[in-house]
């Protein structure tokens, strides 16, 4: 039932409990979400009613230790479920993943008692969905620019502004906003339902289909005192914190969505006969081929090393972007070869390698886009900014 | 009660057989818990949460990467496993296997209501082992079940099975034997939690010395079967297409069947 593309003999550097982990997503995956997803990326829905299923696996708050309802996992195998869920599809992981990072962990890292209590049980269960709300209208590649702002007021803290782009906006039960107060940037838990809180939906996306967008309007917008995660520092370094562990989960989604295209590229090379021999035997799609997997391969390394350096503490945010960045360019390469590969039948949904292709334009732009990423490299290498 | 449950590690459906050596080539294989056996699995711990059952046993014959098998039962909630594992088990039959099966729960001195089997591992396909098991032990056995209905103060159980055209029902006095298969109930998905707790869950481990046998007992020596020859099944012909009209194609049909292959 499972197959993984393996070449370097990967698999005998996992543990037990991780290739349970990757199987167990990959089952369910397999299973019980794939055959929905032609119908609804077609359509542009999602189906609400895998929330409670996937809760029920585990897979939200793998990391959170299980006191709080989380399944206590490592980050390795946080990776691994994300290479499952992406090799289903980038929608599925991102709603992982922005579960995962970028809501759980930051009340987990910066909530208060009383705010883990609360929350992040329900969460696990998938109960309460959450969104993240950093992107505005005029403050994408650089958030610190956000006008999004918190007053103090008595009891309290009212907020106004508008975030876009925001990944389970229309279904999210609570949303993470980052606003900016007079000392800084800090972090807030909105409940839906709260007056001057609006999610309208983004319609008419051509990538990430199997996922609602929308935005988050927030108009005098009053958040009690007890709803502000008392332990961020101000300032950015909070909200980049839950990014750098949300772009290491699409690393590893890049390998998956790449490991599932070169397989039906590669099944189909075998069996597609023209001019009387099979596609596989021709030397150009041989090279193709050969390209795919050695990508693949060498990606794989890429995030199984940077798995093992989150989980002992000595993965940087540098090495992050270096994965995120060459793991989703691959995967858009990956992809685009595959996409050929299958001729006409490539852009049919039926064969869920368009949908992966497309998928590519979103995973190379959110959670900083490629270029994002190489100034961040390039800093780091040349210790000269291009971009402050 | 206690209920055992038998767990078989083997290579993953998806596998593609080859041969070296006169042997299976088990250089690029990955190997799962026996589908079969996830059924046995899930029915032990569905009685154990529903009270029926106070323990769950995972026990397993085989190399290291069979306690991987027995990893994935503790994770589906089986509480302990104990894994039987020795190189000179190396080219046992199902003889040796049900005999070192039965010597082990002995060794463990646990008192078992039920042994779950999955009637047949994918690998082998001999279905032989829960049989052998039941004979040596002397309890009653049934196979292929699609019920099951325990009653450990009654000390009986009832299991439904398959047969053509129809359904036994078998009323069974405990302790005894049944073997799963599909339909009996749908296995869980395990959660990654409980995937975590698994890692925490003993896994007792016995070498054949262990269990009072020695090296002659067991592996091709104890055996008392012998493996002659591997073979791969041979290749597909292509088959035979008939074209024409319905009358054309009828007569062409029943010619073959009656001249070449001769069924008729
Ligand atoms: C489907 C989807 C889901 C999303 N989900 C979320 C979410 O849940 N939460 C959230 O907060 N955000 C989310 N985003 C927003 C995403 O993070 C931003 O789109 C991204 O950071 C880029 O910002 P931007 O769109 O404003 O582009 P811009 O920042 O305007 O960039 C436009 C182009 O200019 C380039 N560029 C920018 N600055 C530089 C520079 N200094 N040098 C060279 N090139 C530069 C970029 O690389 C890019 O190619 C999501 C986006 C999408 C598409």
């Amino acid at each position: 039932m499972i197959r993984n593309v393996d070449f370097y003999l990967m698999e005998e550097l996992l543990e037990e409990e991780e290739k349970i982990i990757r199987d167990t997503t990959r089952r369910f995956v397999e299973e019980k979400v794939l055959p929905l997803i032609p119908e609804h990326y077609d359509k542009g829905t999602f189906p609400t009613e895998l929330i409670p299923e996937i809760g029920k696996l585990g897979l939200f708050g793998i990391t959170i230790p299980q006191e709080y309802g989380g399944a206590g996992a490592s980050y390795f195998s946080y990776g691994l479920a994300c290479q499952e869920l992406e090799w289903c599809d980038s929608g599925l992981r991102s709603l992982v993943s922005v579960q995962n990072s970028l809501c759980m962990y930051p009340i987990y890292a910066y909530g208060s008692e009383e705010q883990k209590r609360k929350y992040l049980p329900r969460m696990a269960t998938g109960e309460i969905i959450g969104c993240y709300g950093l992107t505005e209208p005029d403050a994408g590649s650089d958030p610190a620019s956000m006008r999004t702002v918190a007053k103090k007021v008595e009891g309290g803290w009212v907020l106004n502004g508008n975030k876009i782009w925001i990944t389970n906006a229309p279904i999210a039960g609570l949303a993470v906003v980052w606003a900016k107060t007079q000392e800084g940037v800090r972090g807030f838990i909105v409940e839906r339902g709260t007056p001057g809180f609006e999610t309208p939906e983004i319609k008419q996306k051509m990538s990430l289909r199997f996922s609602p967008t929308g935005e988050i309007v927030l108009e005098d917008c009053f958040v009690p005192e007890e709803n502000m995660l008392p332990g961020s520092e101000m300032g950015m370094k909070a909200p980049f914190s839950c990014l750098t562990r949300a772009r290491y989960g699409i690393a590893w989604g890049g390998v998956g969505m790449a490991a599932f295209c070169y397989e039906r590229a590669l099944e189909y090379a075998k069996e597609r006969i023209q001019f009387g021999r099979p596609l596989a035997s021709f030397q150009l799609i041989q090279q193709d081929l050969a390209d795919m997997l050695t990508e693949i391969t060498k990606c794989q390394l890429l995030v199984y090393r940077l798995g093992r350096l989150f989980d002992e503490g000595r993965a940087s945010h540098v090495m992050v972007s270096m994965a995120k960045r060459a793991c989703t360019m691959m995967a858009h390469q990956v992809t685009r070869k595959a996409r050929e590969i299958l001729g006409g039948n490539g852009i049919s949904l039926e064969y869920h390698i368009i949908r992966h292709l497309c998928n590519t334009e979103t995973t190379t732009t959110y959670e900083g886009t490629s270029k994002i990423h190489a100034l961040i490299l390039g800093r780091h290498i040349t210790g000269i900014s291009a971009f402050r | 009660m206690k209920v055992v449950v038998f767990c078989k590690s083997v290579p993953d459906t998806e596998t593609r057989v080859r041969l070296k050596d006169n042997r299976l080539d088990k250089s690029e294989i990955k190997y799962i818990l026996n589908p079969y056996d996830e059924y046995a699995v899930e029915e032990a711990v569905r009685m154990k949460e529903g009270g029926k059952a106070e323990e769950v046993i995972a026990i397993s014959m085989g190399p290291e990467r069979a306690k991987e098998a027995l990893r994935s039962a503790l994770a589906i909630g089986a509480d302990r496993g104990i894994l039987i594992k020795d190189d000179a088990l190396d080219g046992s039959d199902t003889y040796v296997t049900a005999k070192v099966l039965v010597k082990a729960l002995e060794k463990d001195g646990l008192e078992y209501g039920m042994l779950l089997f999955g009637q047949q591992a994918i690998d082998g396909d001999t279905w032989h082992v829960p049989g052998q098991v039941a004979e040596m032990l002397g309890l009653p056995q049934t196979g292929s079940i699609i019920k099951l209905e325990v009653d450990p103060d009654g000390g009986k159980a009832v299991a439904n099975r398959m047969v053509e055209g129809g359904e036994e029902v078998h009323e069974m006095a405990l302790p005894c034997v049944v073997t799963c298969r599909k339909g009996l109930n749908e296995p869980r998905y395990p959660s990654l939690p409980n995937i975590m707790k698994a890692k925490k869950k003993p896994i007792q481990e016995y070498s054949v010395s262990d269990l009072g046998f020695s090296a002659e007992d067991v592996g091709k020596a104890g055996a008392l079967t012998e493996v002659l020859s591997y073979a791969l099944p041979p290749q597909k012909e292509a088959g035979k297409k008939v074209e024409g009209e319905p009358e054309e194609v009828a007569q062409a049909l029943l010619q073959y069947l009656k001249e070449e292959i001769k069924v008729i």
